[in-house]
């Protein structure tokens, strides 16, 4: 366990948690005159060189067709601390917005939608993931303990889907359903499909686990004692392939991520009132964002969670090889 | 060894064969069809009648596989609907795109990652090992959809490199290849990073594991150089774990090469199969799809072979 990964990934977490009262604005607030908008980052001092609590400057519209801004240095808006329910915001919202990642291309605020998305993002991945876990560990509990024709036919099923195409499967699967939905029907659609996808990675592991731990003499001895099938695979056998669970899980989570921002890259994830950080980068993708760099700062965010994630690992046995970097 | 093969074929024909009917069927379930997406709201219901009888959409779905089937086995995938042109003209020019780029990105990945592995996994400490440590480490993190988000972004900025497509409108000075060349950097580069860490990191893991060996010792002792030990005697049975890699890495080149293709505007399999997909061209997605899965089938089967070639010990 690398101590670094692990806060990076608990401060994506925390971050997702609070966005509302971390977020200087609500999701869907806008900002017209402020299209493309860069961030107004705060300042302490002055051109005169005298200091001042935190404030910032507003943004004026240099040229239209260019979306260039210049900053109004001539009045400071300082930012109001604790004031309805946020943390902080600016303290003229309306005129003079805090900006802290910029604005995207129809003037919301990036920063807040950046916070709210990790909500959509992170959670997605995470049930995806628990549900990966429930039918993987299913499945190759079964497999394993059963052996036997049950064991072959299992284990077929998910070599099979394993072999599959993965991006392709997922992209077919989505698009088979109706290409608006609802965003909880999306949110449990995707879920589901990278559950599925996911399982199969987890099932032959547990499988190979179940297996080897069921011909050990503390099995025997359970069972002797008169333990059923259900509580001796439960209690006494999957729990041995805890480690084995919780290192491949925390691989499927940033393919789930992944998976999720490129499906909503290519307008297949969620719908438009609703900020992932895939449908971030698909409404960047929409304009020159080299010209507006802070528009990929849901790409820096995934990029953290995952080196998180990845850094969170060194030094865990070596649960890589298993194939799992094929969903990414 | 002729057995294995033949039995691996079987079982390629019939996931080429499941996926492609899987996908037929689930494009037709689909809601909405190529008619009503292409015609749109101009057309009359007698017109949109017409245009579906014409183009075979509206028997059942049943009648349409069968018919779909019967003509594929005879190595006709029918009319892509949105292209008006034969499926098997259509996927083997997509697919030799994605293969141009799939197997750069491959040769890329083997020449970064392969030799800064071996360094790195033959050193205990300093700062060569800890910068390729890191570097890999970074670049693990960054799935081939950020790499090309990011290598677009610097692209653009810096103008050096054209940052979509596969081919400048005309021919610039240098000739087609060059041209080629140059609009293949961004999105190799995207593919081949990540793998080149994911095999520097498997690499590194061999070699460690090799150079505490007893005849790696004995060879030291017979006062063969360092160098000559790494490069030659600990190269040669590290390299197994990583030919076993190549098998799992062509699942994550499909995958990863139908995001960059749709971030580059590469025109390959992945970008033909989302057009396909959006126009709900039925039979279209059927031909990606299976093709798709020949590359992933061949891919896997040929990394099998080459895994028995350097390592006696797994042939069957």
């Amino acid at each position: 366990m690398n101590r670094f990964g692990v806060a990076l990934v608990a401060i994506a977490c925390v971050t997702a948690l609070a966005a509302p009262g971390l977020a200087p604005h609500a999701i869907d607030d806008q900002f017209p005159g402020l299209l493309n908008a860069p961030p107004t980052l705060p300042h302490v001092q002055d051109d005169a060189g005298s200091w001042h609590a935190p404030y910032i400057y507003r943004w004026r519209l240099v040229n239209q067709l260019e979306q260039r801004y210049e900053a109004d240095r001539s009045a400071r808006v300082p930012l109001a601390w604790f004031s309805n329910g946020r943390l902080v915001g600016s303290a003229d919202d309306r005129q003079a917005p805090l900006l802290l990642l910029g604005a995207d291309s129809f003037g919301h605020d990036v920063f807040s939608r950046l916070l709210f998305g990790a909500r959509i993002s992170l959670s997605l991945a995470a049930v995806a993931a628990i549900g990966a876990m429930l039918i993987g560990g299913a499945i190759g509990g079964i497999a394993g303990y059963a052996g036997g024709a049950t064991d072959d036919l299992l284990m077929r099923a998910t070599d099979f889907v394993m072999v599959l195409p993965a991006m392709y499967v997922v992209l077919a699967l989505r698009a088979v359903l109706p290409p608006v939905l609802a965003p909880a029907v999306v949110f449990s659609l995707l879920a589901a499909i990278f559950a599925l996808v996911g399982a199969p990675f987890i099932a032959r592991g547990v499988r190979a686990i179940v297996r080897t731990e069921r011909g050990l003499d503390y099995a025997t001895a359970a069972q002797a004692l008169g333990a059923s099938d259900a509580r001796l695979l439960v209690r006494h056998l999957l729990p041995a392939a805890r480690g084995f669970i919780a290192i491949e899980m925390t691989l499927l989570v940033p393919a789930f991520i992944v998976a999720e921002a490129t499906l909503s890259y290519v307008g297949l994830g969620f719908p438009d009132p609703i900020a992932s950080w895939g449908t971030m980068l698909h409404d960047a993708s929409n304009i020159r964002f080299a010209d507006f760099p802070w528009l990929l700062s849901p790409a820096a965010a995934m990029f953290f969670v995952v080196l998180g994630l990845n850094l969170a690992l060194e030094g865990a046995p070596e649960g890589r090889g298993s194939g799992i970097e094929s969903l990414r | 060894m002729s057995r294995y093969l033949v039995r691996r074929l079987a079982f390629a024909i019939f996931l080429v064969i499941a996926v492609s009917s899987a996908s037929l069927v689930l494009a037709r379930l689909a809601p909405g069809d190529f008619v009503a997406s292409s015609l749109g709201g101009q057309a009359s219901a007698q017109e949109m009648a017409q245009a579906r009888a014409r183009l075979g959409l509206d028997k059942s779905i049943g009648a349409q596989y069968v018919g779909w089937i019967v003509a594929a086995a005879h190595l006709d995938f029918g009319q892509s609907l949105a292209y008006d042109r034969p499926v098997r003209d259509l996927i083997p020019e997509r697919a030799a795109n994605t293969a141009i780029l799939a197997l750069t990105a491959i040769v890329l990945a083997t020449l970064v990652g392969l030799p800064l592995g071996v360094i790195s996994g033959s050193r205990r400490g300093g700062v060569l090992r800890g910068a390729i440590r890191s570097a890999s480490l970074v670049l693990l993190s960054m799935p081939p959809l950020l790499t090309s988000l990011f290598l677009v972004f610097l692209a653009a900025r810096s103008g050096w490199l054209p940052i979509a497509g596969m081919r400048s409108a005309q021919t610039p000075d240098g000739g087609a290849l060059l041209d080629l060349i140059r609009h293949l950097v961004v999105p190799a580069a995207a593919i081949g990073l990540p793998l080149a860490a994911m095999i520097e990191r498997v690499q590194a893991q061999a070699m460690r594991e090799v150079a505490d060996q007893p005849f790696v010792l004995a060879t030291i002792a017979r006062g063969v150089p360092p160098a000559r030990v790494v490069w030659r005697d600990a190269l040669k049975p590290a390299l197994r774990p990583v030919a076993s890699v190549y098998g799992l890495i062509i699942g994550t080149l499909l995958s990863g090469s139908f995001a960059v293709e749709v971030i580059t505007a590469w025109p390959g399999l992945g970008n033909l199969m989302l057009n396909a997909l959006r126009a709900r061209d039925v039979y279209l997605v059927a031909g990606c799809a299976g093709a798709g899965a020949v590359f992933l089938a061949f891919g896997t089967l040929i990394s099998d072979l080459a895994l028995a070639l350097v390592d006696p010990r797994g042939r069957v």
